[in-house]
């Protein structure tokens, strides 16, 4: 099989070639160096990435607070996190880095928290 | 009215304005007033829930409100006075500021300004696309602020024109919220965005690129029900009997931003045509003394990072000129060559180290920023691959700036 990859890994933007087969890279071209290599392995064997989004807050000065998984996630379980999260709702206050769900999908990742969202003052 | 004076005024507290703020207390100045329109600090970064900022400064991808909270609990701080949901009306050449507040309408005279409005993004009106009037046509950043901030779905099917990061970001961001991303469509014969943007936005996700594409008509009476969009020729003009429909509830614009210079020109502060922001010298001065500019009203940049270290120098400068300490004697031009859209800063003095910031005009390969005194070559910088949506910038060192007498930045 073959395939073409622009590796992200740096500025240079690399547009690398490669020959692959089942777990196996048999040809690459086009990276100046081996970070290109891991790159395209990565992305063709174990592709992984973080995922950002919200849930809802109850009482909260925002009705969302931003969220992030603690670390990449395999790429095929996406939407599995998606659908994992649609359904939560944490109570404010929501402190930057507090962890929302742990181990999401036994994935090792945390969904942490990326914003303050202070507590509605009752009127 | 409440009138009041201050060393210096910051307009705006997003990323540029909250690092002048800081910046300027740092350089010993106490009487700082950072005024923000909105209910909080932060700006833009507010809905940028996305990961990618910060790597140069703090060596990590944080999410815009992470990256911003930091500099927020910076001036918390150091108590740097602020104003909230408070929208600057006016400036006038002698540097007083009409501010609508809350509390009362208050005019602030600032020995110095720092011009730190951002940028807005340019409409459907501005582009000219013909069609119907009906909703579902937003731009790619307020359906972001719908979406992240105020919990609201904007639309299911949706097709996105520009190819810009906030148009990419968002053609992910709608995908994995569950609606369908059906395309996205760029003028130019290459993206406008980030390499990283359209492989992690895009390719991910399966969402198709048009490249030298545009939308020709939106049609639809309530709600959008399909746009038409064209392959268009070498001078962008829609090619005819290229034309397809795509049936969609909804139209994103990513088409450009456009610094958000109202207050400047009221100040009497000249603008580059090019990049819709100030003109600056090496101190980020205006052409009005002690009022400087940085972040994106001053030129539309791609990275925060850069925002925060140009907004550094705007705030040193700027408690510079209160305590009289800063020289202006810039009067040495800097410019864009060929190849380069802009360079800024526009005039040096030759006598500092100084950084540029420039943009080259097309995406290419193996080229050389070639820095020119007259026939005399002050400094050439290899690039393996260069891109109008990358910024470039470079330091050149004052040894080298000695007797120049005007400089002109070009590519070979």
């Amino acid at each position: 099989m073959k395939k073409k990859f622009i590796c992200i890994v740096c500025p240079n933007g690399c547009e690398i070639e490669v020959r692959y087969s089942e777990g196996e890279i048999e040809k690459i071209s086009g990276n100046l160096c081996e970070r290109g290599l891991d790159y395209v392995k990565r992305e063709l064997f174990s592709p992984e990435r973080s995922i950002t989004s919200s849930v809802e807050v109850r009482n909260g000065l925002l009705p969302l607070v931003s969220v992030k998984t603690s670390k990449p996630i395999p790429k095929e379980r996406i939407f599995a996190l998606m659908d994992e999260i649609a359904n939560i709702e944490v109570e404010a206050p929501v402190r930057i880095g507090d962890v929302i769900v742990k181990d999401v999908l036994g994935t090792g990742a945390d969904i942490i928290a990326t914003k303050n969202v202070d507590k509605r003052v009752q009127s | 009215m409440i009138e009041r004076e201050v060393d210096i005024a910051i307009i705006g507290g997003g990323p540029a304005g909250l690092s002048a703020a800081i910046a300027a207390k740092k350089s010993g100045i106490d009487d700082i007033l950072l005024i923000e329109r909105n209910e909080s600090l932060g700006g833009i970064l507010n809905q940028c829930i996305h990961e990618g900022f910060g790597i140069e400064i703090f060596g990590e991808a944080l999410t815009g409100p992470e990256y911003m909270q930091r500099f927020i609990d910076k001036v918390e701080q150091l108590k740097i006075p602020y104003m909230l949901n408070s929208m600057v009306l006016d400036i006038n050449e002698k540097k007083c500021i009409t501010v609508c507040s809350p509390e009362d309408l208050i005019k602030v005279k600032a020995k110095a300004i720092v011009l730190a409005m951002g940028c807005r993004e340019r409409t459907r009106g501005q582009i000219c696309i013909p069609g119907t009037r009906p909703s579902g046509i937003y731009t790619a950043g307020c359906a972001q602020n719908l979406i992240n901030l105020k919990n609201y779905m904007v639309g299911k099917k949706i097709v996105i024109l520009g190819s810009g990061d906030i148009g990419l970001i968002m053609a992910r961001r709608f995908k994995l919220e569950g609606a369908e991303v059906l395309a996205v469509v760029e003028i130019l014969p290459y993206s406008s965005g980030l390499p990283r943007n359209v492989v992690q936005c895009l390719e991910d996700y399966d969402i198709p690129l048009y490249l030298r594409h545009t939308v020709v008509d939106i049609r639809g009476i309530k709600r959008v029900e399909e746009v038409v969009i064209a392959e268009v020729d070498e001078k962008r003009r829609p090619i005819k009997g290229t034309e397809r429909r795509i049936e969609c509830d909804t139209l994103l614009l990513s088409v450009g931003l456009i610094p958000e210079n109202e207050l400047s020109k009221m100040a009497g502060v000249s603008l580059d045509p090019i990049t819709n922001g100030s003109m600056v010298n090496e101190n980020l001065e205006t052409n009005v003394k002690g009022i400087f500019a940085c972040g994106n009203v001053l030129h539309v940049h791609d990275l925060v990072d850069h925002v925060t270290l140009e907004a550094e120098l705007a705030g040193e400068s700027a408690a510079a000129f209160v305590k009289g300490e800063l020289r202006n004697e810039s009067n040495i031009k800097v410019t864009a060559g060929k190849g380069i859209r802009y360079v800024l800063p526009h005039l040096i003095s030759g006598k500092n180290d100084v950084k540029f910031s420039l943009r080259v005009m097309y995406p290419d390969r193996d080229k050389k920023i070639v820095v020119r005194d007259g026939e005399r070559i002050l400094k050439k910088i290899p690039k393996m691959r260069i891109n109008p949506s990358e910024m470039i910038q470079f330091n050149i060192k004052k040894e080298y700036l000695k007797d120049v007498k005007g400089l002109t930045i070009e590519l070979e």
